[in-house]
């Protein structure tokens, strides 16, 4: 016997607003196609860009705990800030995040969070900002692995020669988001 | 010794998998009208308790165990008085609880099997469903469950 759309979503409401769950997440609709985001207690933790949100779920458990749930109304504060920056009204975010990460790894993701919207710059410069000039590589792992892609702009970094590079979430998504902001790539020169 | 075993799925999954039978389940048990509250009592109890599973096994017999224990519940909240009567009844045999504690070295299914038809009265169409297997299967696994607590002196 089917459970119906209403007894299921009232479950689902209830249970986060218990704080029983280790992780609520939603998928959220944007130009760049449907976003896995979810949240701890915390703050937002992740933000997916992978089609077949199921894959994000296991290691959304082993990193915060198994109580995961889909929750549309837990992840309403990012949907609403993620909406806002997609029609261009906002160009930082407010939202509390969730990352663990470690000490240089935590001093890279800093200095990203500092790189100004619609502003671009390079591996190299921001593992020197980070104090390590010589971890460009490694800035860019970091960048690959970007739990919380868009809130934590690793769009927003480049090669030395102003390519795109790449992106976790494909080259077509990087370039979208850096048009969306009206990015200059050329200035990198 | 650390065995291999399943680690637990994400809540969604396990959710997903189990709501539908256990949502019919528990309509049949206290009712359309009641079967709402149930089934979320049923899911809020399973998320509470969730983390503290050991491993991943029989999920689908362990989630209709929690659902029993709710319509037991239900039952008694809405016919005191029945509750009482009934508990005059049955006094020579264990109540759930104890019932579960003293199946708690059976094999998993074995287990689920005699806590779902000894403590909570469930019919084998039900433990069949609950178990995952025929209806014959279910009989099986009560009654070699049964010899076994027999063994150990549990009476029944």
């Amino acid at each position: 016997m089917k459970v119906s759309d209403d007894l299921d979503r009232r479950f689902r409401e209830r249970a986060a607003s218990e704080g029983s769950l280790d992780v609520a997440y939603d998928l959220v609709d944007s130009p760049i196609g449907a976003l896995l985001v979810a949240v701890t207690e915390r703050g937002l933790c992740r933000i997916g860009f992978d089609a077949e949100h199921e894959h994000d779920l296991d290691p959304l458990a082993r990193l915060f705990g198994a109580k995961v749930l889909r929750a549309p109304k837990a992840v309403d504060e990012p949907r609403r800030e993620l909406n806002e920056y997609f029609e261009g009204t906002r160009t930082a975010f407010d939202v509390p995040v969730d990352v663990r990460f470690d000490a240089f790894r935590l001093r890279v993701m800093d200095e990203l969070a500092r790189v100004p919207y619609g502003e671009v710059t390079t591996y190299g410069a921001l593992a020197a900002r980070a104090g390590n000039p010589r971890a460009a590589r490694a800035v860019g792992t970091f960048m690959n692995r970007n739990p919380i892609p868009i809130v934590l702009p690793c769009h927003r970094v480049v090669g030395a020669n102003g390519s795109l590079t790449g992106y976790g979430g494909g080259l077509e998504r990087k370039e979208r988001l850096l048009q969306l902001e009206g990015a200059s790539l050329t200035l990198l020169g | 010794m650390m065995e291999a075993v399943a680690t637990i799925p994400p809540f969604e999954r396990f959710y997903v998998e189990h709501r539908d039978r256990v949502f019919g389940f528990l309509v049949r048990r206290v009712g359309r009208d009641r079967a709402d509250d149930a089934f979320q009592e049923t899911f809020l109890r399973a998320l509470k308790s969730y983390e503290s599973l050991a491993h991943a096994g029989n999920l689908r017999a362990w989630v209709f165990t929690i659902a029993a224990r709710v319509a037991v519940d239900d039952f008694r909240k809405r016919r005191p008085t029945a509750a009482e009567h009934e508990s005059v009844v049955e006094d020579s045999r264990p109540a759930y609880a104890e019932l579960e504690h003293l199946a708690g070295g059976l094999p998993p299914k074995e287990r689920a099997a005699v806590v779902l038809r000894y403590g909570y009265d469930l019919e084998y169409s039900d433990i069949a469903v609950a178990l995952g297997s025929s209806e014959e299967a279910a009989r099986q696994a009560t009654s070699s469950g049964i010899r076994r607590l027999r063994r150990k002196g549990v009476t029944l």
